[in-house]
């Protein structure tokens, strides 16, 4: 039985050049795609269409330093149905100075398979004031 | 908290605040009572700041009468209240022979006046005096004896001196009632955050509310309706445009839209003059900028719209008869001073004198206090000395203070100290620290220093940055904290 | 106190330590570089999304995460900037500038340098450029702003969002503050086309059905202490709003995100000549302004869209600024490059004979199927096909060597 054939139009959101695609494709594969200028293009169109995947930026509440919050990102892009939860959950925690970027803030954040990782570094400095926070 | 006073003011604009100043040389108790966050928040703030020359209303007016009296006020002012105060002068200037003989009239009128200096001149002194007007000007009517100054400075400078003299300033205070039969002989004033004081005379300096305090008395014999200028603040790159005040020959109800250099070295064009119903109604208009810049570059051909780094709007109190209502009323006690457009600014400290009079002629005791000190000295302000590349004199002020060495406003070279001293003066709203400092005031509106300007209020005030506003509650910069992990200290 | 060096960088954000860099990797010793926050970096610490670096470490990174490359490596080469130090004069005595620092624990401080490159960045346009008419509430804010106090301070400027103009800023914007729990209810436009990356527009407005509006302006605000409302027309032609189809959206905050101007204040103290167009210094091809001895490069320079650029441009700009310093910068013919078809702008507005140039431009016009050729009025140099072209990507072009006889330097797109 023939699969309906559908359409879609992407903007692939891999590098800055931001290639239109035309993407023809049924319930299970892609069948077709025009548009993209490299590779990557085909593989965006793919995953987009089938489990659209986004990396998440936000910040995390940290404590003994210069400043309040420390931004974090997941280390590999996450299921973008899910990127809300991770918002929710990263805001659940607080950290204490110091932080390293690149260090573990949550392992396999949502089960994703993702860990969320400080973008920062922040020494620890003395406990400021309550003025200050 | 003492609630009896001799005197409630009830307006801190130009007017209310002149006013306390005035009466803070003497032996009295003296509340000065304001709606709004700070003084100068309601008319005062968008004032033109031109002292005008004395010649712009026939001395049969009671503004006619009091304009070139203030205006003799302001050198004194200044070398006891430290605003910046500059006499640049004006020119009124005329395109066509009709306009030529209405300067005529303005002159016979301001030498009737008894103004000084007043001269009639022609087109090549004009052009020799102020090369970037438009060469088609036929002649000019000179006075200069007109200046300009900053008027919400000269507004916190009368108020910081009369309170300093021990008159009692109450802010957020909105006047909702009076009540002149619980207590005899005295007025009893009553305001929204539950103030409740009493005054053997009260002064209804309200601007534009004047005709609502007058009407809890059941004074009605009188009416604002608001008159809304806008105005365009151009950036200090043009500042060369002109030296002087130049004004058009005005029209019936207002002087005109002008292009008027100011003390802090930008240009300002208009204002408009348009009745509004709303006395809320401060909004700036798109055909407002057109008006504006059509009249502006009539007169300066140089000026461009593009030149504009902000606008904004204040709303003349104009009164029933457009003149000055100053006086006793048959209300034992009520003085009403109201209707207070222009010429107000430059008569504030003639209206003043002309209240204190009212008052000794009413009754009430002037004695003079010996420990009035009229000084009042301005926090130091930097910008001029790095203007003028005066760093050996810089480096003496930093070494007096180390906040003057932290730039907080790049734009108008405004440092930590300055703000520090403003915010321990009272002042904790963002628009009132960038009139009293201009921090924000400049090329890129807030945009680096705002950030920096919540951190000091914080810090010395400890308000949460939630909480700290642009004009008073209800105008909070950025109300909403994010909610995550551990908030507390 | 006087102090003598051979560089001195104004700004540590990424031009600024790329510069610092290329300059000791040229062999320059005595270098500072001043930062007037605590903390160098520049705007990329308040930048938490990520974007960054792809072109020049090949690997997506965050704001912070690009910068701290750059402050590592320049720790290492023990340049450490001095925070919380304003310039605030520069002054030309030929051979030296002297440069009057404002250090806020050291005070007033006077440094003699061969070289100053200047990196100050950009400012953001506001309210008050564009005249919107209406009340003046609290809840206009800039864009950069809004950032600033979201990811450093964790506070949100409002809970019902309108977004004017569709740059990168206001983009990155409204996603975050969705992903905060803000409301983004429309971003307004006044051009046909998007200001900022079709990426982000997909990212940021697509992912959250955020309703971009082209051609459409904001004619009013209204509100007392507070915004409440913006009133919303479409424009025509002439770019002057239209009678009908207006409508007005509830809100209580203006995000502003207008375009940004370089902030050359400082330099126009020092008597350096702007361009009127990019805004930015009138350079030549080693990115020296109209004073000898003092150059200019990243944002402050031109605008840009990638802070990779940002980064070449800047170690471009500290190697010219290394040979004025050890006198080997080769003289040479000045050659005019002049803008044509559909070209807004290029950077330098001049060439050197027989040597290299990095070349900056950008569009006026989103445009399909075009060629950027660049010719002299002998040869052409360089031409290459572009499908589609956009005034919010910069391109750059290297050229390897400019014909020493060229009278000028024409560049231009032309149709297929």
């Amino acid at each position: 039985m023939e699969r309906k054939q559908m359409k879609k139009n992407l903007i692939c959101i891999n590098c800055p050049m931001g290639c239109e695609l035309n993407v023809d494709y049924t319930a299970k594969k892609i069948i077709k795609v025009e548009g993209n200028t490299c590779k990557r293009g085909i593989t965006y169109a793919e995953t987009e269409i089938f489990h659209p995947v986004r990396i998440v930026t936000t910040t995390v509440r940290v404590k003994d330093c210069s400043i309040p919050f420390v931004p974090v990102k997941t280390e590999k892009p996450v299921p973008k149905k899910i990127a809300f939860k991770i918002i929710q959950r990263a805001s659940k925690i607080t950290l204490h100075a110091p932080v390293k970027s690149g260090d573990v803030v949550i392992q396999n954040i949502m089960d994703s398979g993702v860990n969320l990782i400080a973008t920062r570094s922040l020494a620890r400095t003395r406990q400021k004031s309550k003025k200050n926070t | 908290m003492n609630t009896q006073f001799d005197v409630v003011i009830i307006g801190a604009g130009v007017v209310g605040c002149a006013i306390a100043r005035e009466l803070s040389r003497f032996k009295l108790k003296i509340a000065l009572v304001e709606k709004e966050a700070d003084v100068s928040f309601g008319t005062s703030k968008a004032n033109s700041g031109i002292i005008h020359a004395g010649f712009h209303s026939s001395s049969e007016t009671v503004k006619g009468k009091l304009e070139l009296a203030g205006n003799r006020m302001f050198d004194r002012l200044k070398e006891e209240l430290d605003f910046p105060f500059q006499r640049r002068g004006e020119l009124m200037v005329a395109f066509t022979e009709e306009e030529i003989r209405i300067l005529q009239a303005f002159y016979l009128q301001g030498k009737n006046n008894n103004v000084p200096y007043l001269e009639l001149i022609g087109r090549t002194r004009v052009l020799e005096m102020e090369p970037n007007l438009n060469p088609d000007i036929l002649g000019a009517l000179y006075a200069p004896n007109s200046g300009i100054i900053c008027p919400y400075e000269y507004c916190y400078a009368l108020a910081e001196n009369a309170v300093r003299n021990g008159v009692k300033l109450f802010t957020n205070s909105k006047v909702i009632r009076l009540d002149t039969k619980t207590v005899k002989k005295r007025i009893k004033v009553i305001t929204k955050n539950g103030l409740n004081l009493t005054g053997k005379f009260v002064i209804n300096a309200a601007g534009l509310f004047a005709d609502e305090i007058s009407a809890l008395v059941g004074i009605t014999d009188f009416k604002i309706h608001p008159r809304k200028g806008e105005e365009y603040l151009l950036d200090k790159r043009v500042s060369s445009l002109v030296k002087r005040v130049i004004f058009p020959v005005p029209r019936k109800n207002s002087k005109g839209m002008l292009v008027i250099p100011t003390v802090d070295g930008t240009v300002m064009v208009g204002p408009t003059a348009v009745e509004t119903k709303s006395k809320k109604d401060s909004s700036t208009t798109r055909e407002g900028l057109q008006t504006v810049f059509r009249h502006a570059q009539h007169m300066v051909p140089a000026i461009r719209s593009t030149d504009v780094i902000t606008a904004f709007a204040g709303i003349r109190p104009a009164a029933t008869g457009e003149d000055f209502i100053i006086g006793a009323t048959r209300v034992l006690g009520f003085i009403n001073v109201a209707g207070i457009q222009s010429p107000g600014l430059t008569a504030s400290p003639a209206i003043a004198e002309m209240v204190r009079e009212i008052l000794l002629k009413k009754g009430l005791p002037l004695k003079e206090d010996p420990s009035f000190d009229p000084i009042r000295k301005s926090v130091k302000r930097v910008r001029e000395l790095i203007d003028k590349k005066n760093y050996a004199e810089f480096g003496k002020i930093i070494k007096s203070n180390k906040d003057f060495a932290k730039l907080v406003c790049r734009c108008e070279n405004v440092t930590e100290a300055e703000i520090i001293a403003a915010v321990r003066n009272g002042h904790t709203t963002l628009d009132a620290i960038k009139f009293i400092t201009r921090a924000g005031c400049g090329r890129c509106q807030g945009g680096f220093c705002t950030s920096r300007i919540m951190d000091i209020i914080a810090r010395e005030t400890g308000i949460p940055r939630e909480q700290i506003n642009k004009k008073g509650a209800g105008s909070e910069i950025i109300p909403f904290p994010v909610k995550k992990g551990d908030q507390s200290d | 106190m006087i102090k003598s060096v051979d560089a001195l960088v104004i700004g540590a954000g990424p031009a600024g330590l790329a510069a610092a860099l290329a300059l000791r990797n040229s062999g320059v010793q005595n270098i500072l570089v001043v930062e007037r926050e605590s903390v160098p970096g520049g705007i990329l610490m308040q930048c938490i999304h990520n974007g960054f670096g792809l072109h020049r470490f090949k690997e997506e990174l965050t704001g912070p995460e690009y910068a701290e490359r750059y402050i590592n490596a320049a720790g290492d080469e023990n340049i450490i900037p001095l925070t919380n130090t304003a310039a605030i004069d520069i002054i030309d005595n030929g051979k030296t500038k002297i440069v009057i620092l404002l250090s806020e624990t050291k005070g007033l401080l006077e440094i003699k340098a061969t070289v100053v490159i200047l990196a100050m960045g950009c400012r953001e346009r506001n309210r008050g450029n564009i005249s919107i008419p209406g009340s003046r509430p609290a809840g206009i804010i800039t864009a950069g702003l809004a950032q600033k106090m979201t990811n450093l301070h964790g506070l949100l400027p409002g809970k019902e969002i309108v977004i004017l103009g569709s740059g990168d800023i206001g983009l990155i914007m409204a996603r975050r503050l969705t992903w905060e729990g803000s409301h983004v209810k429309a971003v307004i436009e006044v051009q046909p086309y998007p200001g900022g990356l079709n990426r982000n527009i997909v990212q940021c407005l697509h992912d959250f059905n955020i309703p971009l509006y082209f051609s459409h302006t904001i004619t009013k605000i209204d509100g007392d202490k507070r915004i409440n409302k913006v009133h919303i027309a479409p424009i025509d032609t002439h770019f002057d709003p239209k009678k009908t189809g207006n409508f007005t959206l509830s809100c209580d905050c203006l995000l502003l995100s207008i375009g940004l101007i370089p902030e050359n204040e400082l330099s126009l103290k020092a008597g350096v000549a702007l361009d009127p167009i990019t805004r930015g210094a009138s350079v030549d091809a080693d990115l020296m302004t109209t004073i000898p001895g003092i150059f200019s490069c990243g944002n402050v320079l031109q605008v840009h869209d990638l802070v990779d650029f940002v980064s070449e441009e800047a170690e471009y700009c500290g190697k010219a600024a290394a040979e004025y310093i050890k006198g080997t910068n080769k003289k040479g013919k000045d050659i005019p490059v002049k803008t044509g078809n559909l070209v807004r702008y290029i950077l330098p507005s001049k060439v050197k004979a027989g040597r290299s140039a990095l070349l900056s431009l950008r569009a006026m016009t989103p445009a399909e199927n075009v060629n950027l050729i660049i010719r002299t009025d002998k040869e052409t140099l360089y031409k290459a096909k572009h499908r589609k072209i956009f005034p919010s990507i910069m391109l750059r072009i290297p050229i390897k060597e400019i014909p020493p006889l060229a009278r000028y330097i024409e560049v231009l797109f032309e149709a297929e």
